[in-house]
This record gives structure tokens, sequence and C-alpha cells, in this order.
């Protein structure tokens, strides 16, 4: 029967020839086709050892910041907690002793702050919520681990490096 | 005698203020109140967040007061009328005054053990604009022990004298006032001398702000993250019925406040034994927990627990399913 829309074609298919049965040409051509990405750029990277540049608003890895002081600026007020949908902040606060100015900007400070990542969805909320500009996610993307506790992020690696080193 | 406050109209008896005629209205049409407490005799007067405008001065006398008035110091007439909220001239004014009031008043709400229930935060938060206009330096004192557990820091001090007053009615002889005058008025005890009258920590409840805290609970935690449980006990205070609230963080009391009504006045004074070394549960009988506005910052990120739904309960299968969220459940 005829069809209707007239769009089929009849595909033939005939015996190999010699040299197709042979199959060593198709072999070189494939293999031509190998080498020629040799000389190509390569479209992936290997990730650990290098990487992407992030976009401009990329959020990562947060980091307390220090002020122009080497200061810390966070005061434990708790409005990056309060805000955080996922629940990931937790902090301890504590009272700035005499002698301690030249560490901590106010005279509350906090004495422990942790993030869970495995609990932060990365939302840039907290940052939003500081008043004292001392959190950014500025930082990378958060390292894979073994352990559920090693992803609880004290102030250890959250905390900027002093100023003079 | 009839008053009419934003159009509502409302019997008073004589004698009452147009703040406490408004109270007895209820809802947004009562003045804000920083100094003015209706326990305290004398209170008010001070702050000026008070002031409404009387478009009527009464049935025989219509004309309207010249100036905006301080409410919480104006006795109604009959046939008053009085424009708080919808007179935007009142609105304007209290603007100013919380300027005013936050002129040598520090913003560091991020570090005060009072944001989350300070009546300043709150009034700047609805009124004043968010930055300042102010550029001279604020007056800074250092902070003083009252006594071991009471600690003030004059720096955020208003000077609305509630703690002064309370110190002379609620205590029987008087050892801390405001010396100085003016811009250099200070609350000091004469001579840093230690309060050590049983009623004392009711300064740290009345005080608007955190001039006054709590030195157990200073920087323990943020007042968001407590959780108020109403509480009583038998205390043998004659004076103290020991009736509280308990603010807890997991199992734990952090502090203990007498209990508050809807205008952040304490209901009833308690004694520094109650406040101050009854922290344990054991200590109290738990009525259950504290009603908070919707819009209060502590009544955040409390979320209900999940409950399962009667369909759940009557099916064995599912049941069976749930029985983890059930255990949940009841253990809470």
């Amino acid at each position: 029967m005829e069809s209707l829309s007239n769009k089929r074609k009849l595909i033939e298919s005939k015996p190999l020839n010699f040299w197709e049965r042979a199959y060593l040409p198709a072999i070189a051509s494939g293999l031509a086709t190998t080498m020629k990405h040799f000389f190509r750029k390569p479209v992936t990277i290997s990730y650990p050892e290098e990487k992407r540049e992030f976009s401009e608003n990329f959020r990562g890895l947060h980091s307390l910041k220090r002020d122009e002081n080497g200061k810390e600026r966070c005061t434990a007020c708790g409005l990056c907690a309060l805000s955080c949908p996922a629940e990931a902040i937790t902090m301890i606060a504590a009272e700035r002793q005499k002698g301690e100015e030249h560490l901590y900007r106010e005279e509350k400070y906090a004495a422990v702050y942790e993030i869970n990542m495995l609990r932060c969805i990365f939302c840039g909320l907290c940052e939003e919520a500081c008043p004292k500009e001392a959190i950014y996610l500025d930082g990378d993307i958060v390292p894979a681990d073994y352990l559920r506790k090693d992803f609880i992020y004290g102030k250890d690696k959250l905390v900027e490096a002093p100023l003079n080193q | 005698m009839k008053v009419t406050i934003d159009g509502i109209p409302v019997e008073v008896e004589a004698g009452t203020t147009i703040l406490n005629a408004a109270r007895i209205i209820g809802g947004d049409i009562v003045p804000p109140a920083m100094c003015y407490y209706s326990k305290l005799e004398g209170s008010g007067g001070k702050c000026r967040t008070c002031l409404v405008k009387v478009s009527k001065g009464s049935e025989k006398d219509p004309r309207p007061m010249p100036k905006l008035v301080a409410s919480c110091r104006t006795t109604v007439m009959d046939g008053m009328e009085v424009q708080n909220i919808t007179s935007p001239e009142v609105i304007e004014a209290r603007k100013g005054i919380v300027e005013m009031l936050l002129i040598n008043h520090p913003l560091d709400c991020p570090i005060c053990d009072q944001a989350g229930e300070c009546d300043l935060q709150n009034l700047g938060f609805e009124h004043g604009a968010e930055k300042t206009r102010y550029e001279f330096d604020r007056r800074t004192f250092e902070k003083i022990d009252i006594g071991d557990k009471i600690q003030l820091h004059m720096t955020r001090c208003i000077l609305c004298y509630r703690c002064v007053f309370t110190a002379d009615q609620i205590t029987d002889h008087r050892e801390h006032g405001i010396l100085n005058r003016g811009d250099h008025s200070e609350i000091s005890t004469y001579i840093q001398k230690v309060i050590d009258n049983d009623f004392s920590g009711n300064v740290i409840d009345v005080c608007p702000v955190g001039a006054l805290t709590d030195k157990t609970f200073r920087f323990k935690n943020r007042v968001w993250f407590t959780k108020p449980v109403e509480a009583h006990r038998d205390c043998d205070h004659p004076g103290c019925n020991g009736k509280v609230t308990l603010w807890y963080k997991g199992e734990d009391v952090l502090r203990v406040t007498a209990r508050k009504d809807v205008y952040g006045e304490v209901e009833e004074f308690i004694c520094n034994t109650c406040r101050f070394d009854k922290k344990k549960t054991s200590d109290w009988v738990i009525e259950g927990p504290r009603k908070v506005a919707n819009w209060s910052v502590i009544s955040a990120n409390k979320y209900d627990t999940l409950k399962p739904l009667p369909v759940v309960k009557t099916n064995p299968v599912l049941v069976e399913a749930n029985k983890e969220q059930f255990e949940r459940e009841t253990r809470l």
C-alpha cells in the first residue's frame, strides 16, 4: 500500500565488499579521528588541580571577616542563625575581657561559631542578615570529606587569616 | 466621661489619663510609652513618645489644645477628642522624638541583651529613619556593677527614671538615683553603693532599653533563641507571689523574668531569689508556653511539630510506618 505522507525511505542493505569486510580502513579512519583530538584544546579540565573561574556572584565557603585593624568583626548577634533557613549556624557568645581589644571589635564576640556544611544550602541569607559585614560566602566549593563531623566548620576554618601573615 | 480617641468613643472615669483611656480601647491606637509605667506611681512625662493631638478640649470648651500633649500625664475631659495615629502631625513629632532618644543611645543592638524585647528598638523600627543624622560623639560611660547580679551600662540609658521609681516604691529605702542635670544626667548608686534589697532585680524588667541587664544572663544567648515558659513556685518571701516567665534554651533555664503584659509592663514584681537563684526546672511548676505576639522576633523560627493526620492514626499500617514520628511527638 502506498504511504500517505510519501516520506518512507527504503534502505538497501547490500552485502559488504572486500575492503569493507577487511575493517582495516574503518579502524584507520577511527584512529585518525582519535589522533585529531590530541591536537585540539580539551573541553574538560582536571578538577582538583585546575579550577574554572567562578562567576562574580558565586556563593561558596563562608569566611568570617576581620576589620582593617585585624579585629574579628563578628559580634555573635545571632541574626545569621535566625535567618538561616537550613538552621546550619550555631554560636556561643562571650564577653571581651580587658586586653583583648586588639582581637575583637565589639564588647561581645563569638567564642564558638559553627556552620554545618552538610545543612548549608548556600543561599546567602546570613550574608544579607549580618549587620556587621562579618560573614561572606566568598570562598571555594566545600571540599569532600569522609566523616560527617568533619563538615562542621568551626572558627579555625572560617575566620580569615590575620593581616600580618 | 466620654472621650473619643481616633474616632473610637469610650466611657472612662474622671481623672483617667488619655493613655489609660486608649489602653481601655486597646489595639493600634494606644500611644507607645517609654517612661510611663502603670505599676509605678508618678512615672511618665519624661520621654514624650506618647504625644497626642487634642483636637477638641472638652464639651464646654471645644477649642483644641495649642500643642501636642503627653497623653500619660494629661487627664481626660468630658467630650474630649484625641487624635493619635490619625494625625500626621503626631506621627511626625513621634519620629522626631525617636531620633532625639537615639542621639546618645548607641546603635549596638547586635551586642545588646535587650534586643528583641526592647521598646526603643520597636519604636525606632516603626517610626524612625534607619540612619542617624547625629555627627558628634555619643556620650559613653564605663559599665557599673550594681551588686553582683545587675549591670548598669549608662551609655544605653534614655533617662526614663523607671528604675528610680522602682527603687523608690518597691524597695523601702533608696540607694540609687539620677545625678547631675540635663545632658550630664546619669543613673548612679550614690558612690557605687550596692543595692542589696530583695526586690532590686526588678529594675532590670522595668528598664525599657538595655541599660540595666541581668548579669546571670549576660551574653548567654539571644532572646529569640530562647523559649518562654510560664511557671510559678511557692515563694516564701512576703510580697512575691512567684509567678514568672522562664526562658529556656534546650533543657536549661537561662533567665527568669517577671511576666509582662502587652505593653511590656510586668504584672507583678518578683523577688531576687526567684529571679537569680532558681534556675532549675525542678524549682518550678510549669504552667505552659508563654503566648508571644506574632510580629515579635521571639516567635521567629519556632516551628510547630508535625502532627500526624487523623487518617494515619486510624490505620495500623500507617501507624507502623510513622512510628518514629509518633514517638517524637509524644516525647515533645
